[in-house]
């Protein structure tokens, strides 16, 4: 018989290794920008980060709940851009923000929601429901306005001025980098503390054992995915903060570097298993990676893309290593 | 008996694309005539009307709807071949990007056409073969190893032609595209196209491949148990993908003599998929249908034509587009077809 001890150590190793590395690649990261360019190392670049990068954390957040519960949302990036030109032209139309804000919130969730529902019922591969979502969303954007559309509203010169907290050394933090942290200690108390939250994980260890234990699979599948588009859809809320402007044709490709996050901070595909806590780090390493490529200056743009998808790749691969590793370990003790 | 058997089995998967594209006709006619009916149904003008013009050959709106979905029908050859061994290329789009960026920049830098083809080919393969280690070696999900290429994939295609939109001039390259051979009156990519599915239905129904493809794909630790190389099947079926999308990266900057790398082959992996599923092949894998995937093909055009035809814009049309896709991976899912046999066994749901 194998000691119970050794294997809660061994599978908190499996599941904090992971996060670990991605911790210290992140310092490593951000000693390498600090040493190789002028005003990197700073507080600032940290709060620039993560006010740029507020949006994609959002999403992020979302995502990695998806991940968890063994299914993947690839229309984030349509969705960021939909409800982007949505709430920019409801307030070219007269609405407040906020109440804009609210019905990008409703159509983000009731998209998300469509869209887990379509996966359960008919038992499709989310990836293809939300590739499909992926299209038919941002087309969903062109057809509420074909071009980019500036925003023009007090409220958004209230929160440039009123909202933001200023903190020493050049950093501040503005309302959506507020946004993104109240949505990700949210979404951890969300998926520590409640029942919905540990049926996601438990759908993601394995939809059937879930069943046969009464988890009620289609519920928290179809609340997962409106999850999803909720963050999603207050990531595009974020996004006309940062940018204030809504834009249909905005953020193409975004889903990779939300799964590279989600991915880099110890969420594995496979479903059951991460946090929101590696969320964090995943998303300030994806920030990290656009930042030292803007400040090399004369590297392509494209090269973020690259290097996004190189290190979820190197970041899958060392998941897979490890559950090979534990796997044998495992069938080594039984013998 | 037998032979009869494995000859409807091969044609009843191309009987859903066929009613399809014949709908999408009537209702082309329909709107036409409705529109204006002085051509009538064949007349100049109208959308069945095919005319031969000396020197050129056959034109009309039904052949420019064919030569257009020679790139799907490209695409979905190999995406049916990688969908039967229980996977999926999501990365089609991005390589004929990449394809297109090399083949379009060696020629401008004064290499000879036919070499730059070549090149533009062998790494088409070379990121299939990437693909296919990554799904057989590392055992990465299909779609998430795939996913890495689709995004980066437009990346490496801006890094080649620095971000710009590379025309071209070669002749050779241009041919590809728009050109019609003086012996055939048909254009060049439906001719390729129909090359690349009668060399492929040859070796995989010809061959014992086709059946270890299918193998793998039903039942994949059964199929290595038994002696099936099923890593070597997989990382050849992404290869081929691979290739494919090559061919059909080539066509599409033919086409536009430019080799466009943001914008080339976008939401062609989902129109790949699409020909496939609506051609009868299983997205749980285990079987596939050239000639239905091909006529699926055919079928995705057709839509996106008549999208086009009653005037809805670029930009909007893939909302309809891909609301259909979702439709028809629905009836084809394993859910709705078993709900389909208990309705025809009489058994309650």
């Amino acid at each position: 018989m194998s000691d119970p001890t050794t294997q809660v150590v061994a599978s908190t190793g499996r599941r904090f290794l992971p996060l670990m590395t991605a911790i210290a690649i992140a310092v490593v990261m951000f000693v390498f920008g600090s040493l190789r360019y002028e005003h990197f190392g700073s507080p600032a670049t940290l709060s620039n980060i993560l006010a740029g990068y507020a949006f994609v954390g959002i999403a992020a957040v979302g995502m990695t709940l998806a991940i968890i519960s063994g299914g993947i949302d690839l229309s984030v990036g349509s969705m960021v851009a939909f409800t982007s030109i949505l709430i920019a032209t409801l307030v070219q139309k007269g609405l407040h923000p906020l109440a804009a804000a609210a019905i990008a919130l409703a159509a983000g969730s009731a998209l998300g929601g469509m869209m887990g529902a379509i996966i359960h019922v008919f038992r499709l591969p989310s990836f293809i429901v939300t590739l499909a979502g992926m299209f038919a969303i941002r087309a969903l954007g062109f057809l509420v306005r074909e071009q980019s559309l500036g925003i023009q509203h007090e409220f958004y010169s209230w929160t440039s001025r009123h909202a933001t907290l200023t903190l020493g050394g050049g950093a501040a933090i503005p309302l959506r980098t507020m946004i993104f942290l109240a949505a990700l200690l949210t979404g951890m108390l969300i998926a520590r503390s409640t029942a919905f939250g540990r049926n996601v994980y438990a759908i993601g260890g394995s939809a059937r054992n879930a069943r046969l234990m009464g988890v009620n699979v289609g519920a928290t599948t179809i609340g997962v995915f409106a999850l999803s588009g909720f963050c999603s859809a207050l990531g595009g809320f974020a996004f006309t903060l940062y940018r204030r402007a809504g834009d249909p044709a905005a953020v193409v490709g975004l889903e990779l570097e939300v799964i590279a996050a989600v991915v880099i901070g110890g969420t594995l595909l496979s479903g059951g298993v991460g946090g929101l806590a590696g969320t964090l780090i995943g998303v300030i390493i994806v920030g990290l990676i656009r930042t030292i490529i803007d400040f090399e200056g004369s590297l392509n743009a494209a090269w973020t893309s690259i290097a996004t998808g190189m290190l979820l790749l190197a970041f899958v691969g060392l998941q897979q290593l490890l559950a090979t590793m534990m796997s044998r370990r495992a069938r080594d003790r039984r013998m | 008996m037998d032979k009869k058997a494995s000859l409807a089995s091969r044609i009843g998967p191309a009987l859903l694309p066929l009613c399809g594209i014949v709908l999408l006709i009537i209702i082309n006619i329909i709107g036409d005539l409705l529109r204006d009916p002085s051509p009538g149904i064949f007349g100049p003008g109208a959308f069945l009307h095919i005319e031969w013009r000396a020197g050129v050959g056959l034109i009309g709106a039904v052949i420019d709807i064919l030569n257009h979905s020679s790139k799907i029908i490209i695409l979905a050859l190999g995406m049916s071949i990688v969908i039967a061994t229980r996977g999926i290329d999501l990365s089609v789009g991005s390589i004929m990007a990449v394809a297109g960026a090399i083949a379009a920049t060696l020629t401008v830098s004064g290499m000879p056409a036919l070499a730059a083809i070549g090149i533009a080919l062998a790494a088409s393969i070379a990121c299939g073969v990437w693909n296919g280690a990554l799904v057989a070696g590392l055992r990465l999900q299909p779609f998430v190893a795939t996913l890495v290429l689709m995004v980066a994939g437009r990346g490496i295609a801006q890094m080649i032609t620095d971000g710009q939109v590379v025309t071209f001039q070669d002749p050779l390259l241009a041919y590809l595209g728009n050109g019609r051979p003086a012996w055939l009156p048909l254009p060049m990519p439906l001719l390729i196209a129909l090359a690349l599915l009668a060399m492929t239905a040859l070796v995989t129904r010809r061959t014992a491949i086709g059946m270890l493809i299918e193998v793998v794909g039903d039942n994949p630790r059964a199929a290595r148990l038994s002696g099936v190389r099923a890593g070597t099947i997989i990382a050849g079926a992404y290869a081929f993908s691979g290739l494919c999308a090559g061919v059909a990266g080539l066509i599409a900057a033919s086409n536009i003599k430019a080799a466009d790398p943001h914008h080339a082959g976008l939401m062609l992996e989902l129109s790949a998929i699409f020909a496939v599923v609506v051609g009868g092949g299983s997205l749980s894998g285990g079987r596939f249908s050239l000639l239905g995937a091909a006529l699926g093909g055919v079928l995705m055009q057709t839509l996106t034509a008549t999208m086009y035809a009653r005037n809805v814009s670029a930009e909007v049309a893939p909302l309809p587009v891909a609301m259909i896709i979702l439709l028809v991976c629905i009836a084809g899912s394993p859910a709705a077809r078993e709900w389909w046999r208990s309705r025809r066994r009489g058994v309650p749901v």
